[in-house]
């Protein structure tokens, strides 16, 4: 033990000259300095780790209760409610956890549009966060089909389907992916086995990835101020305060009052209405009975929307194609983001009225397109779809032109209270 | 009614009223979950009526007797009718095929059925039966028209009452709980239906299927 006289003869000294334990602590929490004026946008990040622990928990009991067979899998979820000890608790907070799961990561990606936070050098940040969603939204859709309710079976089939309008290729794909001509057994189990094993992987990987590359760059502020251009002498930013404890208390905060609110769901209104568990889901999957309304869960929605909003075949394709591949640019479309803003400044700030025109017009159509996923279309719902499709793309392709000519404010040097 | 439909909702809480499949608007079912008396004659009505032909087969009769406060020897001496242990979940003998030939359709399991139907459409569905000649069944409903339904609208009825009157005499509270809304649903049907309804005897041949069903 003479080699080690720096380290002090604890236990901690044993683990830290044989594991970068205190380094790494101190990198990521205790001596990393996030901007000192984070606001209430700031809490998504946190809460959102926060919902993946619930579900990743949640999950492992949920799997020791359920079973991954079309024949017993809709009574499986009864058991657990019914004859499991704690089990509707169990269930309850996964099926809103999957729900506040997208709350927080919808309002997340708020606060990056608010103040420019996708902008250079946060690029990869931004774009390993759409990754994130990517693999959010593939977790939530086939976790949806496990209840193996009326909705679980028609959602999917829909979904899948919309693979087989891609030209020459779709057929097969759609086949390939249900391992069945139909949403059957074999689709249950392999997505069983991709929610359980492969996705929340993906995700935990990627959540790493997200985080690291994070704290390589530092974190974005209400401002958007280099927070790194002024230093003390220690070379510790001056607008800086260490993540623990500060950031740990007021997130905890946050937590509490986020807490508060999930377990009103949970314990008052699990089924919110019929948007987060929906009523035609308690009827077992029946391929042979096609409900007359299939809407997707509340946070597919927007996208549901757009596809629906083609109508028009166009260029010999058939409006179907036309709807996926609008559909898929529609979440695409975000990972551009960091080039398509030209604006000189990140906060909104500090940026000109087109861009804050730009980004409320967006955001109220996001808001419509989502509403009008959840109701059967009518002529004029159609309408105010594609309107709203319209202008959803607009914000993108635009956004070159707008930002650049946007009048911006200066941006003061350090970061304002 | 209300209880019985306090009954198989028990865990249900939220529910949006929609606009049933007949266009009308759903009366309202005003549960009460704390009134344990009408749970009790709810759970009564159910085991008499509905579990011959629906199973609840997710609700153990053990689970009721707790969620309810009935002791579980009560249960047993009154509230079950098979071999079934008072652990086991609700089920009945008869076959999903059979079911399919006598009724047109496999009468579906009631566990679940106030969760996707919501507790609103199944008060306005049970209020909703009256006579109709053109139907087979002789009955139909006007929320669920042209429905497969024949055995239940018979419990609910005043001629059914009539030609049970000793059997139902102790379930006169919560019969008294169905008149209200139920005189002023028969009052904007059509009046030929609603006469006919009133005038009724035992003979007609769905009463003949719900007496064969609830032997």
């Amino acid at each position: 033990m003479s080699t080690n006289t720096d380290k002090p003869a604890t236990l901690l000294g044993w683990v830290d000259a044989r594991f970068p334990l205190m380094s790494l602590w101190n990198d990521h929490l205790a001596k990393y300095y996030a901007p000192k004026n984070f606001n209430f946008w700031y809490y998504f990040g946190a809460l959102s780790l926060v919902v993946f622990v619930i579900q990743v928990l949640t999950g492992i009991f949920l799997v020791m209760n359920y079973k991954p067979d079309a024949a017993s899998a809709f009574g499986s979820v009864e058991y657990i409610m019914r004859d499991v000890e704690w089990g509707w608790l169990i269930r309850y907070l996964h099926s809103t956890g999957a729900s506040a799961f997208f709350i927080v990561i919808y309002l997340h990606m708020t606060r990056a549009l608010l103040y420019g936070s996708y902008k250079q050098p946060r690029e990869l940040v931004w774009i390993l966060g759409m990754c994130l969603y990517l693999a959010l939204m593939a977790e939530a859709f086939m976790g949806y089909l496990l209840p193996w309710g009326q909705m679980s079976f028609w959602g999917a089939q829909v979904i899948i389907s919309l693979f087989g309008a891609i030209p020459v290729i779709g057929g097969t794909l759609a086949e390939w992916i249900r391992g069945d001509y139909v949403v059957s057994d074999i689709t249950l189990n392999r997505f069983f086995s991709l929610h359980v094993i492969a996705l929340p992987f993906a995700i935990a990987g990627l959540v790493f990835l997200h985080i690291i590359a994070l704290h390589e760059v530092g974190s974005n502020n209400p401002d958007g101020v280099d927070i790194k251009k002024k230093k003390d002498e220690n070379g510790k930013p001056l607008d800086g305060i260490a993540f623990h404890p500060y950031y740990t208390v007021k997130d905890l905060v946050g937590l509490t009052v986020f807490l508060m609110l999930f377990s009103a769901v949970v314990f008052f209104g699990p089924e919110m209405g019929g948007y987060f568990l929906e009523a035609n889901n308690f009827i077992p999957a029946n391929p042979m009975s096609t409900p007359q309304h299939i809407a997707p869960v509340w946070y597919f929605t927007p996208y549901y929307s757009i596809l629906r909003a083609n109508t028009i075949n166009f260029l010999w394709i058939d409006a179907k194609v036309w709807g996926v591949v609008f559909m898929g640019l529609g979440v695409l479309s975000f990972f551009f983001l960091p080039w398509l803003d030209r604006s000189p400044v990140r906060s909104i700030r500090y940026r000109g009225g087109l861009y804050k025109t730009a980004l409320t017009v967006f955001i109220i159509c996001f808001l419509i397109l989502g509403y009008l996923g959840v109701q059967p279309p009518t002529e004029t719902k159609t309408l105010v779809a594609q309107v709203c499709t319209v202008i959803y793309f607009l914000f993108f392709l635009l956004m070159p032109i707008y930002t650049k000519l946007d009048k911006t404010k200066p941006v003061p040097e350090r970061v304002t209270m | 009614m209300r209880s019985l439909l306090a009954t198989i909702l028990l865990a249900a809480f939220t529910q949006f009223a929609v606009a049933s499949e007949g266009g009308l608007k759903l009366q309202n079912a005003n549960v009460n979950l704390s009134d344990q008396a009408s749970l009790q004659r709810g759970a009564k009505m159910f085991v008499n009526y509905c579990v011959s032909c629906h199973s609840a087969q997710y609700m153990r009769y053990n689970r009721v007797a707790a969620d309810l406060g009935i002791p579980e020897d009560v249960m047993k001496a009154n509230l079950m009718f098979t071999t079934d242990k008072v652990g086991e979940p609700m089920l009945i003998a008869m076959r999903p095929d059979d079911g399919q030939a006598w009724f047109g359709v496999t009468p579906p399991d009631l566990s679940v059925v106030a969760r996707s139907r919501g507790a609103d459409w199944l008060y306005s569905y049970l209020n909703g039966f009256y006579l109709d000649p053109k139907r087979v069944s002789g009955v139909n409903n006007l929320y669920f028209p042209n429905g497969s339904y024949r055995a239940l609208s018979a419990p609910y009825s005043k001629a059914r009452r009539r030609t049970t009157g000793r059997r139902l005499k102790s379930l006169r509270n919560s019969r008294r709980s169905v008149r209200g809304p139920y005189r002023k649903l028969t009052t904007s049907a059509p009046r030929e239906t609603s006469s006919a309804f009133w005038s009724t005897s035992a003979s007609r041949p769905n009463w003949c299927v719900t007496r064969w069903v609830l032997k």
